[in-house]
């Protein structure tokens, strides 16, 4: 059916993946029986477990689409979307190597120099080595065009200097995926002079300062560049074309599960209070985030189905990432108007635990990977409004 | 789609820009009945798609009959072409024939409403579509499994009531009615399914004409200078068409996932059900913030009888509430995923995309 300016075809798993569904959730189940992790809210920006991590290598569920020549499974997007809604779906620990799975990896694959490439992506792949992106700034915020941390063109590679903000996990990761200003900022070309850089968190002149957030907790940090040195083949691409790499990233992440599962557990959890004795009210408000997530799971699977033709939907993975971060807020407000108030006002607990962490960490949910007033403006340039 | 089948989708949107225009919807509100629209659908024989050949039908597949349901809502079409799709198939079900006649469903919302003695049939039904512009009613009642019964209109009572978008929306009355013809529906068809296939008729509808919406407020906020500059240069108004659209995408993948899942076995099957309930309950949120947004665009303008935004937002208020609102279709879905429990929430969402 079409007669539509936006596009989510059906997608229906290969069977290998149907397969691999049913390891994921032993693994999980296992894990979580023998306390190898308790699930927690908003767990790709917020549960960081690093032997997590390495079991998740071991089982071959990391790098999973990335070429095998390269040191990755060679299996399809549609694979890895199953192992990365199953995991978030469990609320597992799976941040220290999100984003180096997500986005770091493809990118070094894509843009690095071949012996970068070859000594990183298989510890990348292994659970081994995990990746932070340094993209904004103090004052950057999500105009990403306005940054100044700077490199400078010294022998054999370039001198780094300036501040990196807001980077999730860097405190616990081995590269910055970093874009940089390579030239004097031009305002009449604003997205020239820009390139990346994979910087070795351990370089001397690096300097990582956790910053707690609402909650206390170090989500993510400040890292600053005084005179870091990072050698010529680290450049990603070419230089100059770091704005390019930037925007084509960006774009990758935006349609994920992650933008609405990432608190799911909370619902699951509460479900099993909220069995007994339910109310109209009660019915109506699962039955309202149950469609919700149906469609939004719909969406977003749909835009994995069309990557995996070859197809780079934009305009339809910005509605996903607007709609259902959005949609994350909405899910712990509406929770929270039919759980008793015995649970809410508890202080211990899974689920008044899961519900407090949800409800501190949801501001980031609008946030992160640019603000959705930044991602409107995007949808609107792309309706051709602007 | 395969070729044969965008023929029909084609035809059916060539169709409707041509004959369905703002003055045929207005005077068609007046009570004019839309001649020279229904027999080109009568002649491209859209009424037909979903009745199979040897029923005497086109034969299509059921989601090119959504297709064309959803173009259909797209154009705000001011006549019973929806309802005789799904008349259509009701009949087909029950191995009846189908003409190209206009038909219309009547769904009681209760089933006592109506009482069948197996020979004829009394009561009296609101709600009923184009009761009065109709030749054929196709009842559905249950009864030893759920039956159809083919009546003339002419046998029976019809008070002229309209919707809030001023669509025919009859009372009829059945005094002691014999139906001209009557079957009885497959194990897979009772009143209440017939009832879920008409709420997904109504969302796919909503979907189309949610998209026209939207596309009519880009191109006014393109058109419309305000302070010296297209009133779409402004941020405020970009991001709230940009929320807009967002509800139009998420409306037509709900939409078509329900569509989907009854075209899958041809039935309001149990999966179908689930989809059905979860695209009628989120037709609320994306018919209120998506007329809202065309309404605040369009500014005064959009709120005259004369601008043809309200062909669509009027169906859209209208549509989400029939055959069964938001908070009726939530009420169940939240029943079920009760009953699903904790354990078997997520495994019940991801069945969806896994093969059975």
């Amino acid at each position: 059916m079409s007669a539509s300016r936006f596009r989510f075809p059906h997608v229906e798993m290969p069977e290998v993946a149907v397969q691999l569904r049913a390891e994921v959730r032993e693994f999980l189940a296992e894990e979580r029986a023998s306390g190898g992790f308790v699930p927690m809210a908003d767990c790709w920006a917020s549960a960081m477990s690093p032997e997590y991590s390495r079991k998740v290598g071991q089982r071959g569920w990391l790098g999973m689409t990335w070429d095998k020549q390269y040191g990755g499974h060679g299996r399809s997007f549609l694979e890895r979307y199953v192992v990365t809604e199953e995991m978030l779906a469990a609320g597992a620990p799976v941040m220290a190597h999100w984003i180096a799975d997500r986005q770091s990896g493809p990118q070094i694959i894509k843009n690095a120099q071949p012996h970068v490439r070859d000594q990183i992506i298989p510890r990348i792949v292994a659970g081994d080595c995990f990746c932070a992106i340094g993209m904004s700034e103090p004052n950057t915020g999500s105009d990403l065009a306005s940054v100044s941390t700077k490199a400078e063109k010294v022998e054999g590679g370039w001198r780094v200097n300036g501040t990196k903000l807001w980077s999730t996990g860097a405190h616990g990761c081995d590269y910055m995926i970093t874009l940089l200003r390579t030239a004097p900022p031009d305002a009449k070309a604003r997205h020239e002079g820009l390139s990346q850089f994979i910087i070795d968190l351990k370089s001397p002149g690096v300097q990582i300062r956790g910053i707690a957030d609402i909650g206390g907790q170090v989500h993510f940090n400040e890292t600053q560049f005084e005179d870091v040195f990072v050698p010529d083949d680290y450049v990603l691409g070419e230089v100059g074309q770091g704005w390019q790499m930037v925007v084509g990233e960006l774009a990758l992440e935006r349609s994920g599960p992650e933008r609405f599962l990432s608190s799911f557990i909370v619902l699951q959890e509460a479900m099993r209070v909220l069995v007994t004795n339910p109310s109209d009210k009660t019915r109506e408000v699962l039955g309202q985030l149950v469609a919700k997530i149906k469609t939004l799971r719909r969406m977003s699977l749909g835009i994995a189905g069309l990557l995996e033709e070859g197809s780079s939907p934009e305009m339809e993975a910005a509605l996903v990432k607007d709609v259902a971060t959005r949609f994350e807020r909405e899910m712990l407000e509406k929770l929270r108007s039919i759980l008793p108030a015995h649970i809410l006002a508890a202080s211990n607990g899974l689920l008044p635990t899961l519900l407090r962490e949800g409800i501190l960490r949801v501001p980031s949910s609008t946030l992160r990977g640019g603000t959705n007033e930044v991602l409107k403006g995007m949808i609107a340039r792309q309706l051709g409004m602007r | 789609m395969s070729e044969t089948d965008s023929i029909i989708f084609d035809t059916a949107q060539r169709i409707f820009e041509d004959l369905s225009t703002a003055e045929v919807i207005n005077a068609a509100e007046d009570g004019q009945w839309p001649d020279e629209l229904w027999q080109a659908i009568e002649e491209a024989g859209l009424a037909l798609t979903w009745i199979p050949e040897v029923n005497g039908g086109v034969g299509a597949s059921l989601m090119d009959g959504f297709a064309v349901i959803k173009a259909a809502g797209a154009a705000a079409l001011p006549v019973p072409l929806a309802e005789s799709l799904l008349a259509g198939w009701l009949l087909a079900k029950a191995g009846l024939e189908v003409g190209t006649d206009p038909m219309t469903i009547v769904l009681p919302e209760q089933a006592g409403d109506l009482v069948w003695n197996g020979e004829r049939l009394s009561g009296t039904v609101s709600a009923v579509p184009h009761a009065r512009s109709v030749r054929r009613l196709v009842v559905v009642v249950n009864g030893e499994g759920g039956q159809v019964l083919v009546v003339d209109p002419a046998q029976t009572r019809i008070e002229s009531k309209r919707n809030l978008a001023g669509e025919p929306w009859d009372t009829v009355t059945f005094d002691g009615v014999e139906p001209l013809e009557q079957a009885r529906l497959p194990a897979d068809t009772d009143l209440d399914r017939a009832r879920a296939a008409a709420a997904l008729m109504r969302c796919v509808q909503a979907a189309g004409a949610l998209g026209t919406a939207l596309e009519l407020t880009i191109q006014y906020a393109m058109e419309r200078v305000q302070f010296g500059r297209p009133i779409a240069k402004f941020q405020a108004l970009q991001h709230s068409v940009a929320a807009f659209a967002g509800e139009v995408a998420a409306i037509n993948a709900a939409a078509d996932a329900a569509a989907e899942a009854m075209a899958r076995n041809n039935a309001v099957d149990g999966e179908a059900w689930i989809e059905i309930a979860a695209a009628k309950t989120r037709l609320e949120e994306a018919v209120n913030e998506g007329a809202a947004v065309a309404h605040q665009v369009h500014g005064a303008m959009g709120f005259t009888y004369e601008h043809r935004l309200h062909h669509l937002t009027r169906r859209l208020w209208a549509w989400r509430d029939e055959y069964g609102s938001d908070v009726y279709w939530s009420r169940i879905l939240g029943q079920e995923v009760l009953n699903w429990g904790a354990d078997q929430l997520w495994p019940r969402i991801t069945a969806v995309s896994d093969p059975r």
